[in-house]
């Protein structure tokens, strides 16, 4: 009843634009910020006459809010910031028709089709072009723990997108590598921060030289301030250290309105969106036939040097949380 | 109050013994425990070195523009901690401020010290607050009486004011304390491992409810013990006066020799709590370009006032008749109600505010995400702020001018807002002061509890800096301690005028 209701709501506002009053409303959880995003749900509200009532907040507080919240939310949809909420939030989401996924390219894809991709990163090694010659480059993440990189290296294990690479980590190599590593990077005296800005700050600092962060933060940075000396690449192809996170996003399924949430995952799914998210964001697109980001590795090679990692595999948090604290990280 | 409480500790018991082990009772909590009491140590020796001689200075001496001296003491506590936090950071390093500027490179402030810097420049207004109303409700008298009999100025300052000041200091050093036990940003920026690590990254990384609240309730069987601590240094003392008549204003102590002094010191406080935040703040305007959305800055102006004013409003009015019942009817009943007052600012925000979800949606969703909502979770959760300058001027009123009225015929309740109330003015408006600046740099419960498109300038703030877009924030932190001070200047202006 009520869709027929929304639907007749609909077709009435297309047919009379202006005096329609919108009766269609979408509840959006956002983890991704209002800076970033808010123009594309701007624009959704204009080509749809949808409007969209959006909360944004930290994606770790919304995704225990929602948890919190149960059958009783008000959300439609949750907009994640990284992979690791979106797998956590499984359980809550609705399935989506599996037409959605179709469209996105493989690596970014969720084969449960419990959420959708909205944009992709991907981590990549952030460096001093003061003092980084030319053959210190590692080829490997795993050389970071050689005694040349000693008290040289930044990392961020409190951090969500470093997690969700220790996850993957362990994943692709295992456990007792994964430990392996962690412990190795300790004994070299890899320096702790708080998240990805402040790492390039203090290589831009001469505080490190290196830092592991993800792609879409420095090109910010060099954006206010060209003469940054840092610069940022990936490992050889396959390392684990090129590994693929998403942004995405998931309808949830004590809402009574998941058409309408559909509708806006299509959106963010369309060209103009990706188009977006790309220039903006500083992000790779999830679909082909968007123009791409100058400051980022190109697309097709992204594709080529990340290893294979199922992003569904990397939700177990609890496992990289637990490994985390037997070496003293958190 | 007691909800937070309550929701806790039943999510609490959902707990799977095996992994409770490995979340909670571990030896490296024990370290973070250790850290955590250091920093809150050094925190407040930090706060009292600074805001003791300010208050002074400003009620007491015979310098000049003291209003506008108090007014710039309790301005930093508007600087979000982060802004505080860069701005030290900014000292050192190669694109810092300090090097891009004037070309001097310090050593990067870090660790229990870096952290205790930046924590006590813009927590120590609390104490300052707290201390300057008791002040100028402290009859001169006393010290002059210890004059007359032969102490020195210092002398007397310590035997006999110092003693006086014991509610006040207690009362600032308990939120100060309970205010760095949950901080995590400024201690994550600082490099400095706190108990609050471990509960942020339980629920920043494993979205995880229930071991959190293990952890929570560990925190609160800190600052259960901080709570009455507090309330043992402020016991069984007598702080009102004893002398009839009115009391007069304090003659200004004339500074004389100290002069250059006390200004040096002034500029020191004023240029690291204040200057060093307006330099980072301006070097990143100068930075990225300001880009405001004009046509929503109103709004967002009137949103953040229109939850926080009201929330302080309240706040005050509930801590009246608590304070009043603890100091004028002592029993165990109401020093467990005081006490309450603090746990909810002691509790986690997060841990807080999810509290208040579950019980808004259990008990009464139709005011879910509503602003009345909100405003009395602020309320709860800053009561506390306005606890402590009350009782202290209520303990210095004494029963004496009350007594008087109701033998002229006053009711118990018509001699309170006949006598009493008005006493009570200023210390009223210090503690809304301090939740109005709070609400409005608050973060966790707006997002949760906020109706739904509901922004504030301190999610502006977010909405930049959580996409990493560091500088295009610094125009909507400006803005925060822009808009607090033309708020507190207002009411301060106000308070000085009657």
């Amino acid at each position: 009843m009520n869709k027929i209701l929304l639907a007749s709501v609909a077709t009435l506002s297309l047919m009379a634009p202006i005096t329609a009053v919108s009766a269609q409303e979408l509840t959006v959880y956002s983890g991704r910020g209002e800076a970033l995003v808010g123009s594309i749900i701007t624009q959704f509200e204009r080509d749809t006459g949808v409007t969209v009532n959006v909360r944004y907040g930290g994606t770790s507080e919304l995704a225990t809010l929602l948890l919190e919240e149960g059958d009783q939310t008000p959300a439609d949809l949750f907009w994640a910031q990284d992979g690791g909420a979106l797998g956590a939030l499984a359980p809550v989401f609705a399935e989506l028709p599996a037409e959605i996924n179709e469209g996105v390219a493989a690596p970014f894809r969720n084969p449960a089709n419990k959420w959708a991709p909205t944009s992709g990163r991907s981590r990549v090694l952030v460096y001093s072009t003061e003092r980084v010659s030319d053959d210190e480059f590692p080829a490997s993440v795993f050389d970071l723990t050689d005694e040349q990189y000693r008290g040289r290296v930044a990392w961020a294990p409190t951090n969500g997108s470093f997690q969700a690479f220790v996850t993957a980590f362990r994943v692709v190599e295992g456990d007792e590598a994964a430990k392996a590593w962690l412990e190795g990077m300790i004994a070299n005296d890899a320096q702790v921060y708080p998240n990805n800005n402040s790492q390039i700050v203090a290589v831009a600092d001469g505080e490190v030289d290196f830092g592991l962060i993800n792609n879409y933060y420095l090109a910010n940075h060099l954006r206010n301030n060209a003469n940054l000396p840092v610069s940022q690449t990936h490992f050889e192809a396959g390392d684990i250290g090129n590994m693929l996170n998403v942004a995405g996003a998931g309808v949830v399924a004590a809402s009574d309105n998941q058409e309408l949430a559909l509708q806006f995952i299509e959106y963010l799914l369309s060209v103009p969106a990706q188009q977006y998210i790309t220039t903006q964001g500083n992000e790779y697109p999830v679909i082909p036939g968007v123009i791409e980001n100058p400051t980022l590795e190109p697309y097709a090679k992204l594709l080529e040097i990340s290893p294979a990692v199922d992003i569904d595999e990397i939700s177990d948090l609890e496992g990289t949380l637990a490994l985390l604290r037997e070496v003293g990280l958190i | 109050m007691c909800v937070p409480l309550v929701y806790l500790v039943l999510r609490a018991f959902e707990a799977d013994p095996e992994t409770l082990v490995q979340v909670v009772f571990r030896l490296r909590n024990l370290y973070l425990l250790g850290n955590t009491l250091a920093l809150t140590f050094s925190v407040i020796v930090a706060t009292t070195l600074i805001a003791l001689p300010l208050a002074w200075l400003v009620v007491r001496s015979d310098l000049k523009y003291k209003t506008l001296l108090a007014f710039l003491g309790v301005m930093p506590l508007a600087v979000p901690g982060y802004v505080m936090a860069y701005a030290l950071i900014g000292l050192s390093g190669f694109s810092g401020f300090a090097n891009t500027i004037f070309g001097v490179r310090l050593p990067r402030p870090e660790g229990l010290w870096g952290a205790t810097l930046a924590l006590s420049l813009y927590t120590f207004p609390y104490l300052f607050l707290n201390l300057r109303s008791a002040l100028m409700g402290l009859d001169p008298g006393l010290e002059e009486s210890a004059r007359s009999l032969g102490r020195t100025r210092l002398n007397s300052f310590f035997t006999v004011t110092l003693p006086h000041l014991w509610p006040a200091l207690a009362a600032g050093w308990l939120v100060i304390g309970l205010y760095v036990l949950g901080d995590f940003g400024v201690i994550a920026l600082m490099r400095y491992e706190v108990f609050s690590y471990a509960i942020y990254t339980q629920y920043a990384a494993a979205f995880d409810r229930i071991y959190t609240a293990w952890l929570a309730l560990m925190l609160v069987g800190v600052t259960v013990s901080f709570i009455v601590i507090e309330s043992w240094i402020a016991r069984r003392r007598r702080y009102a006066r004893v002398g009839t008549g009115v009391a007069r204003q304090a003659a200004p102590v004339s500074l004389g020799a100290w002069r250059p002094l006390a200004w040096l010191f002034l500029t020191l406080v004023y240029g690291a709590s204040l200057g060093l935040p307006a330099m980072i703040l301006a070097f990143w305007l100068n930075i990225a370009p300001i880009a405001f959305d004009y046509a929503t800055l109103w709004q967002v102006f009137l949103r953040s006032a229109l939850a926080a004013a009201p929330a302080a409003i309240l706040a005050a009015a509930l801590a009246l008749p608590i304070v009043y019942l603890t100091v004028r009817y002592p029993s165990r009943l109401a020093w467990v109600m005081d006490r309450l007052v603090y746990l909810g600012y002691a509790i986690p925000p997060l841990a807080f505010a999810l509290a208040m979800v579950f019980l808004a949606l259990n008990v009464m969703p139709w005011a879910y995400q509503t602003l009345g909502l909100l405003i009395v979770a602020y309320t709860l959760g800053f009561l506390a702020l306005t606890v402590g300058p009350i009782r202290s001027a209520l303990l210095q009123m004494g029963t004496r001018t009350e007594e008087a009225a109701r033998s002229v015929g006053y009711n118990r309740v018509q001699a309170f807002f006949a006598v009493s109330l008005p006493g009570l003015r200023r210390p009223i408006i210090a503690g809304a002061l301090l939740v109005f600046i709070m609400v409005v740099k608050e973060l966790p419960i707006t997002f949760l509890l906020a109706p739904t498109g509901y922004t504030t300038l301190a999610t502006r703030v977010f909405a930049h800096t959580s996409e990493g877009m560091l500088y295009e924030a610094a125009p909507y932190a400006a803005l925060i301690v822009i808009f607090s001070s033309l708020f507190v200047g207002l009411i301060m202006r106000y308070e000085g005028k009657r």
